[in-house]
């Protein structure tokens, strides 16, 4: 088997709480505490949790917008997550990123195409006639036309500025794009035109995809796998039909159990959860969600659960969840 | 929308509407032409206040003086030294066989009036238009290069002390942490230093030409726009576009001075004016108190210094205390013209 393209092994991202004159540290913000998985190239993995659960600090951290606290990032088998800001520098051609609101994150003083040709200047690429042609390719390949090159990013809508912030991703031919909520600022319509781009772009370039998002019909349409996060941790990862078919971790049923179904005569039973989500600085012992599970048993205060593989290629952190032998005895007999 | 056409005009309509906001600010907008045209003006001092005439015509040939010296031989005198051609010998001498052409005040700055009828500090007279200083010399005439010193030592101190400052506040600003608290303590500590001591003490050790007092006011104006420029910094640096410019493979340099600086230039340049008439005011405080520009440069602080120590000569005090206030007064006035330019929420009409 081939190295995946990104391996992620039990990264963690601690910000520090400084209270006083001192500023002494009182604590910590466990954002990401302990994440764990890898992507294949063309694959497309998506991240959903609610807020707050550090899904966006994840993604900010394995490309090294945020430094780690511990674990291991590989990009094609290679550690990147210890190398110095200069020796990062080649491997950002590799891991590139659209952001969740394309009005902060392109500059409103550069006009577009001086935007998406940035990063082909930065490393030297193109210049002259030829950075020109690129830009405009790429400006093609977006659905923009070549001729708006000139326009400021406030004369854009929020769906094209989307497209500008892509076109700039896909400038350095990157084998990753984390995209970190590519669609939740843009209307429903506009929202379906960015995803269908996004995957037209996969089957192009084969692509991989790190999408971050919250909204489970978005995810459900474009990733491969889903990996659902609670409270900096991965309570449960498998390919999106089994976790829609059957979720293993009462998180994702309580999930799944919130997404609107358009039937208003659909009768179905709604898990709503009680109280909030515990405040990351100070985390329940043992299972993180025990303090909102409805199944919760005295093992779920005290023992924190590891992922396992209850069935082929699908984890869950819950010790509810007994291992079924017959999915892995249905396999092995195949 | 506005129609895009890029033939309309160069600047973008952020900067229209910045240029017509300037524009609104009568006040500010008029004194910088007014200012404009003082400077303008003092930039050809030469032309308008000398000893020696712009063009002169002697037995066929030019001459021009104000350029070029020439010997009182070349117009039929006795001495090999540089004509004085406010001496009546060499005068009637051009007079016979052509022709002068004088600046408006025949005075420069460090041109003695012989032929004053009293003891100086002399009246106002028709030759000397507002009097003349304790040594005689012409009050105007070392009013308009006065002027023209203090503006220019103004302008290049504000230049170059912003210039440092910017760089040191994005420095500061942009990496912070450890960088930002050592720099910010040790600012902390220079400008907790009583500078106009120390400018004294400097001064009165090493003589202060035009350049060394520059640097030495130098030494401790760069620290004023460092705070805005790093403050800025400190906001723009967790901004999408810049965190998605280092995803891009930006340098820190790229990154600081393409995408974070042009929006703290907004703040700096606000500040300029202000940090402009701030210099003028330091040079003009040194001179006064007789630290600044070495013994017989133009200033309007050696002349304020002359008014106090000559009540009995109101012209000396009057006119010094008037150029100054009225060029800090324009200064100030534009300051506030390029705030307004400069605020998004101001909106006229």
């Amino acid at each position: 088997m081939s190295v995946p393209l990104l391996q992620v092994a039990d990264l963690k991202k601690h910000f520090p709480v400084r209270k006083g004159l001192l500023s002494r540290t009182v604590g910590q913000v466990y954002a990401v505490d302990g994440i764990t998985f890898s992507l294949d190239k063309g694959e497309t993995l998506g991240l959903v949790g609610e807020s707050g659960c550090g899904k966006s600090t994840a993604g900010k951290t394995i490309l090294r917008l945020i430094e780690p606290t511990s674990g291991t990032i590989r990009v094609n088998g290679e550690r990147i997550d210890a190398l110095s800001r200069g020796a990062m520098r080649p491997w950002r051609r590799e891991l590139q990123v659209v952001f969740q609101d394309p009005y902060s994150s392109l500059n409103p003083r550069m006009n577009a195409g001086d935007i998406v040709a940035e990063p082909l200047v930065n490393y030297g690429l193109a210049s002259g006639q030829a950075l020109k042609d690129r830009v405009s390719g790429l400006f093609a390949k977006v659905g923009l036309r070549p001729e708006q090159m000139q326009r400021y990013p406030h004369e854009f809508s929020g769906g094209q500025r989307q497209r500008i912030g892509i076109a700039r991703a896909l400038a350095l031919n990157p084998g990753l794009i984390v995209c970190d909520e590519p669609v939740s600022a843009l209307d429903v319509s506009v929202q379906a035109q960015v995803i269908n781009l996004l995957m037209d772009l996969q089957g192009e370039f084969g692509l991989s995809y790190l999408f971050i998002a919250h909204d489970l019909a978005v995810v459900e349409h474009i990733s491969h796998r889903i990996a659902v996060m609670y409270l900096g941790k991965i309570v449960e990862l498998t390919d999106k039909r089994s976790l829609f078919a059957s979720p293993q971790h009462p998180y994702t049923e309580a999930l799944l159990s919130a997404v609107p179904v358009p039937d208003p005569k659909a009768r179905r039973k709604r898990i709503i959860l009680s109280g909030d989500v515990p405040s990351p600085i100070n985390p329940p012992p043992g299972c993180r969600f025990h303090t909102r599970c409805p199944y919760a048993e005295a093992r779920c205060k005290v023992e924190e659960p590891a992922m396992r593989e209850v069935r082929p290629g699908h984890f869950v952190a819950c010790h509810l969840r007994k291992v079924d032998e017959t999915a892995f005895a249905t396999i092995a007999r195949a | 929308m506005h129609a895009a056409s890029p033939q309309a005009s160069r600047l973008s309509p952020l900067n229209q509407r910045r240029l017509a906001n300037f524009r609104a600010n009568r006040r500010g907008f008029w004194s910088l032409w007014i200012f404009l045209v003082l400077f303008v003006l003092s930039m050809f001092a030469e032309l308008i206040a000398n000893d020696r005439p712009i063009l002169v015509r002697y037995d066929g040939n030019f001459y021009v003086p104000i350029v070029q010296s020439y010997p009182e031989t070349a117009f039929g005198g006795e001495f090999e030294t540089e004509a004085d051609y406010r001496d009546p010998f060499v005068a009637d001498a051009i007079a016979e066989k052509g022709w002068m052409i004088w600046p408006a005040i025949r005075f420069s700055y460090r041109t003695v009036n012989r032929n004053l009828t009293v003891p100086a500090p002399a009246p106002p007279s028709a030759e000397n238009w507002v009097g003349t200083d304790d040594q005689g010399r012409d009050v105007l005439a070392r009013l308009i290069y006065g002027f023209r010193v203090s503006v220019l030592f103004g302008l290049i101190l504000c230049v170059v002390s912003s210039i440092i400052g910017v760089i040191a506040g994005a420095v500061q600003g942009y990496f912070g942490g450890w960088v930002d608290l050592l720099f910010q303590r040790f600012l902390e500590i220079w400008s907790g230093l009583p500078e106009l001591y120390l400018l004294i003490i400097l001064a009165s050790v090493i003589t202060p030409s035009f350049g060394i007092l520059l640097a030495l006011l130098l030494l401790f104006s760069w620290t004023g726009l460092v705070g805005v420029v790093r403050a800025e910094f400190l906001r723009a640096r967790n901004f999408d576009y810049v965190r998605a410019a280092k995803a891009l493979g930006a340098t820190d340099t790229v990154i600081m001075f393409r995408h974070v600086l042009p929006n703290a230039m907004v703040a700096t340049l606000t500040f300029m004016p202000f940090i402009l008439s701030g210099s003028v005011v330091a040079l003009t405080s040194l001179d006064f108190l007789g630290f600044g520009l070495p013994a017989g440069s133009p200033s309007l602080g050696e002349l304020l210094a002359q008014g106090k120590a000559n009540l009995h000569a109101p012209w000396l005090g009057i006119t010094s205390f008037f150029v100054i206030a009225i060029m800090l007064s324009l200064l100030v006035f534009i300051g506030e013209a390029v705030r307004d330019a400069f605020d998004p929420r101001k909106i006229f009409r």
